[in-house]
């Protein structure tokens, strides 16, 4: 077989081509504004300015003041404006700095966006997209770090997603913007510089699965956004004494997919869930909920949890640092889970 | 009916020690059983009340028979096996070091999420949901399993390893004191070791002159409290004989020799009120003798005070009795069954000693093999005992 | 009032004042039978507003109601079965029941619904503006709120967004002059909130909302000032409710002369007046006209009756768009 396999000529590569996060994600809303003339994007400084993190830079040029909007510092209204031009008929993406300020945006997005379509019995949909930075890492203190991406996969009615890799960066936009519903996208800070290579023609991804990453034996590492690279990294740890770790990323954040995570955790037997923001009431509680609810007898171990320490985050770097999840934490709670010491 | 030994299959009702209604404790002796190795009281692992007894005072019934029914606070009307895993240890206590997390540098708490504190005991046996499952699917009991993971809980690589090897090991943790009992247990016993058991006997004189001049050079130097006894050095000196002649440890089970990888020694210790048992120092071959002594004090100290676990009883590989002062010259020893060799020491004698054509005075120490000769020939035997005799004349090695 | 409304037009605006009026009596007196539940906002008193406002917009127009809009849904012509049917909970009702008194809408008649967090209708008003603007077309948004709105972070975002943007959305202020039961003296420091308008550079008028003819011109004026692309428009209805705020308010707050003398000024008396003092209508032709509308709401309550209730089956249907679950990626 495998010389008859071997006879085949391999099929043509598509080109591949280096990329970062930043320029997938710019790529993914140029195209978005060219295949969808209903598209148009808006939010605080991303046209001039070229957005907070760079996303949009050049898109003011090349699509104009209209499709490219800046806005004044007014969360809640051009958040609002955003879910009323998607009632309407638009595809709004709304660009909110980070989601440190989209809380002054809570009302529309929970009382409006998530509600509509089920209050108007079916009548007013919100195919909307509001993106929001998230996440620690950069020494900006407490109010620039939050992690509050379960405050909106809490909420029925809105699709939460978080790509973490550069083909996501690249694929989710698209898809998003095709959903019916409000999608709400976190896009964490430390991931923006993220290089990698990229095929050509990469398009959309879905938005229903969560992805394995990196496949193991012994353990799940459940994780997504930010904290997916230190998981990563985590994993070629465990795999040096010996301990293979498979890694999940969730990428929708709501809803769930349980099945990838059930799966992995039915093969590994032991989990840990790795998320960056806090433990108490988080997204990890609700993961490891579903895991006793539908896989306690496929468990070997308890579930293991590790996650942002309790306190609002601090500048320092060293103390940033020992708050949020590592690489070497991670490995620690899964070592520790692996090998217990009975 | 838990499991008290490996060996055991049934077991006989001699007393209940409660009666339905009774509010029980975890640790309350519930009930009184006849088993060959004799009378041993069976604790309970539950808090509850008791809601029926299921088994007659005298009916005789196989091991894992369900005897009575406890209610445990909160629990509806359920059926609860009283010793759930009999034999399984309550979980045994995880290592106290358990791993405290590096502290970081600079010392921060630590972001990632304790694991659950280990908890030495619990209400019931821990085993994971997992191998809860393929425990159930195998059929397997949990008591004969011993658990490794988080807590001391039962983990799938424990089902799997005692789905592979068949472990002679079963144990159980209640407590065993009553006097009448042990007379009875010493009775059935030898009996059976006589009825079952073809023995044949070796005996050795060693010389005891190295090892006793070691020994008290060695006490000189130790504070009352921590001198060793010469008991030790026989003790340790059969481990490591073990080592060389391994057919002498473990036991003889449904026609075949099932060997035992660490020695448990089971130390014959008279008690005041009469009667004799055989508890085990675990692991002798691993211990120092510093080890060795304290456990043997330990061990001693707890069976004249109706302190021992059964699995101390029940889990010796090998025995080793020694006479002492007050002893006589040798002892022709009775294999205790299932094992399959015992050691007889007699006192330490001074007498006339020929060595390179010199006669002195020597103290020595008649030793003699009682051995199992289904599980091994005279030949072995020699041996083994020679093995012993060679240990002793290098005590500083031991 | 001025005296050259065409007679039909003029007996039109009675028709739908009355037909407001005449429908929330009923709802009162079937919210004390149980029928109605929830929060029941009665919008007695200011139907002027909706009637006179609701005339200069046409049927590509959008509205964003407050959670007191039934007025608002009769008048943009939501039939009163859907209403009442949506009153009740029935699926039927116009929003199949879900959203009850607070939160009638109707994608057929641009009704984006009674929004019963207050202000947060004003951002989305100013969304579906963008969105008409952005396709080019000439249609207007009209957003009611009442004075509590003005105190809102909602209105101020939203009326210099809507400024800056140029969007053609009609902020329409029901200045009842209780935010529930906080007088507007006692909320807002400048209690003339045309001027907080007029201080994003918004045209701004002040009009007296409890003159139907007064509350049409004005708003038509707006209207056609935002139709030929002069940006968003704010006017100040004045006006007053004559009951309490919900029905479980008792309405401590202000004093029974008040309400007494604002009910001297009730638009459907005064109206009634000027009409027949031009002979428009007499009391056979008001009777008539009642006993034609009392007919329209018996019918819209025997049809709410005959309603079914939705299948709990339902409950999570459109929780979520009903979309195809494989191949979303393209």
């Amino acid at each position: 077989m495998t010389a008859i396999a071997a006879a085949v000529p391999p099929a043509a590569m598509p080109g591949v081509v280096k990329t970062t996060y930043r320029d997938a994600l710019r790529a993914a809303h140029r195209d978005a504004l060219r295949r969808d003339d209903r598209v148009f994007l808006m939010g605080e400084d991303v046209g001039r300015y070229g957005g907070c993190y760079a996303v949009s830079l050049g898109l003011l040029e090349e699509f104009g003041p209209e499709r490219v909007r800046d806005t004044p510092l007014s969360e809640l209204a051009f958040v609002g404006a955003g879910i009323g031009a998607a009632a309407a008929g638009m595809r709004p993406i709304v660009e909110v700095m980070t989601v440190n300020f989209s809380l002054l945006a809570l009302d529309q997005i929970v009382n409006s966006a998530a509600t509509l379509l089920h209050m108007s019995g079916g009548q007013c949909a919100v195919p909307l997209v509001i993106r929001m930075a998230t996440g620690a890492g950069r020494q900006v203190a407490a109010q620039h770090s939050h992690s509050l991406e379960v405050w909106y996969a809490h909420v029925p009615g809105i699709r939460v997603v978080a790509p973490a890799t550069i083909e996501d960066a690249r694929g989710m936009l698209w898809t998003a913007l095709q959903d019916p519903d409000p999608v709400v996208m976190f896009e964490h800070v430390m991931l923006y510089n993220l290089e990698g290579e990229i095929a050509e023609t990469a398009g959309a991804t879905d938005l229903d699965h969560a992805a394995v990453r990196r496949e193991g034996s012994d353990i799940s590492i459940v994780t997504y956004g930010g904290c997916l690279p230190k998981s990563m990294r985590a994993a070629e740890t465990l795999a040096a004494d010996g301990i293979s770790a498979e890694v999940i990323d969730l990428r929708t954040l709501r809803p769930l997919d349980d099945e990838t995570i059930l799966k992995s955790v039915a093969k590994t037997h032991r989990a840990v869930i790795v998320d960056e923001g806090w433990r108490s009431c988080g997204l990890s509680a609700e993961i490891a909920a579903r895991i006793a609810e539908s896989a306690l007898y496929e468990l070997d171990a308890p579930v293991v949890r590790v996650c942002t320490v309790e306190v609002p985050i601090p500048y320092p770097r060293h103390l940033e640092e020992a708050a949020l999840p590592q690489a070497a934490s991670i490995a620690d709670a899964a070592r520790r889970l692996v090998n217990h010491h009975g | 009916m838990p499991s008290l030994g490996a060996d055991m299959e049934a077991g006989t009702l001699v007393e209940w020690r409660v009666k339905p209604g009774d509010a029980i404790h975890r640790g309350d002796i519930i009930c009184e059983v006849v088993t060959e190795k004799g009378d041993i009281e069976v604790e309970s692992w539950l808090t509850g009340t008791v809601e029926q007894l299921l088994v007659q005072v005298g009916q005789k019934v196989p091991v894992k028979t369900l005897m009575a029914l406890i209610r445990t606070e909160g629990e509806g009307a359920a059926a609860v096996p009283p010793a759930p895993a009999p034999s399984a240890p309550a979980p045994s206590a995880p290592a106290p070091s358990a791993p405290a997390p590096p502290a970081p540098t600079p010392p921060a708490p630590t972001p990632s999420a304790p694991l659950p504190a280990p908890q030495p005991s619990s209400e019931r046996t821990r085993i994971s949901p997992a191998a809860r499952k393929r425990i159930e699917a195998a059929g397997l009991d949990a008591s004969t399993i011993v658990g490794s993971g988080i807590g001391g809980a039962i983990t799938i690589a424990d089902v799997e390893k005692a789905m592979s090897a068949s472990q002679p090991a079963a144990r159980a943790e209640s407590e065993a004191t009553s006097v009448t009992a042990i007379r009875r247990a010493i009775a059935r016993a030898m009996a059976r070791s006589k009825r079952e058991i073809p023995h044949y006997y070796l005996s050795q004189t060693i010389d005891m002159s190295r090892a006793l001049s070691w020994l008290e050079r060695e006490n000189s130097a130790r504070e009352l409290p921590r001198r060793l006894l010469y008991s030790v050095l026989l003790l340790k000196a059969v481990a490591l004989a073990v080592r060389e002649v391994p057919e002498m440890n473990g036991f003889w089970q449904d026609d075949h020799w099932i060997g035992s990888d660490a020695v448990h020694a089971g130390v014959a210790t008279s008690l005041r009120s009469g009667g004799l048992i055989a508890p085990a120092i675990h692991d002798v071959g691993g211990k120092s003798l510093d080890e060795v002594m304290h456990a043997l004090q330990d061990l001693v100290n707890r069976a004249r005070s109706s302190g021992l676990r059964s699995s101390e009883l029940s889990d010796p590989t090998i025995t080793v009795t020694s006479l002492g002062e007050r002893g006589c010259d040798s002892v022709m020893p009775i294999i205790y069954p299932p094992q399959v060799a015992i050691v007889g020491f007699g006192r330490v004698v001074e007498q006339a000693w020929a060595e390179n054509g010199m006669v002195g005075a020597r103290r020595v120490i008649h030793a003699t093999l009682g051995g199992d000769h289904r599980a091994s020939d005279g030949h072995r035997g020699a041996l083994f005992l020679r093995a012993v005799d060679s240990l002793m004349q290098s005590p500083e090695q031991l | 009032m001025s005296g050259d409304i065409p007679r039909e037009h003029a007996l039109h605006l009675l028709r739908e004042m009355l037909r407001i009026r005449l429908f929330e009596e009923k709802c009162a007196e079937l919210y004390g039978e149980e029928k109605i539940r929830g929060f029941l906002h009665l919008y007695i008193g200011e139907e002027a507003v909706a009637a006179g406002a609701m005339q200069s917009l046409t049927k590509d127009d959008a509205i964003v109601a407050t959670y007191r809009e039934h007025g608002h849904a009769l008048v943009r012509g939501i039939s009163a079965n859907a209403v009442m049917a949506e009153m009740y909970g029935k699926v039927e009702g116009c929003s199949r029941g879900r959203g009850g008194s607070m939160h009638i809408f109707s994608a057929a008649h641009r009704f984006y619904g009674g929004n019963a967090i207050v202000g947060g209708g004003l951002p989305l008003a100013a969304g579906i503006a963008l969105a008409d603007k952005l396709r080019g077309v000439s249609h207007v948004t009209a957003c009611f709120f009442g004075d509590g709105a003005v105190a809102e972070g909602a209105f101020h975002e939203t009326a210099n967004l809507a400024a800056l943007w140029k969007l053609p959305l009609l902020l329409l202020c029901e200045n009842n002059l209780y935010a529930m039961g906080t007088a507007l003296e006692r909320a807002q420091s400048e209690t003339d909130l045309a001027r907080k308008a007029a201080a994003y550079r918004i045209p701004s008028t002040s009009v007296d909302g409890m003159d139907v003819l007064a509350v049409e011109a004005a708003t038509r004026a707006a209207c056609d000032a935002i139709r030929a692309g002069a940006g968003p428009q704010f006017v100040e209805l004045r006006t007053y409710r004559f009951r309490a705020h919900s029905m479980f308010d008792p309405d401590r707050y202000r004093d029974k002369s008040e309400v007494g003398r604002w009910k001297e000024r009730d638009p459907i008396m005064t109206f009634t007046a000027f009409l027949r003092g031009r002979g428009d209508i007499d009391d056979a032709g008001l009777d008539a006209l009642r006993k034609e509308i009392e007919s329209e709401i018996a019918t819209a309550v025997a049809f709410a009756e005959a309603g079914q209730w939705e299948a709990v089956s339902d409950l999570t249907k459109f929780v979520y768009s009903e979309r195809p679950l494989a191949g979303r990626a393209s």
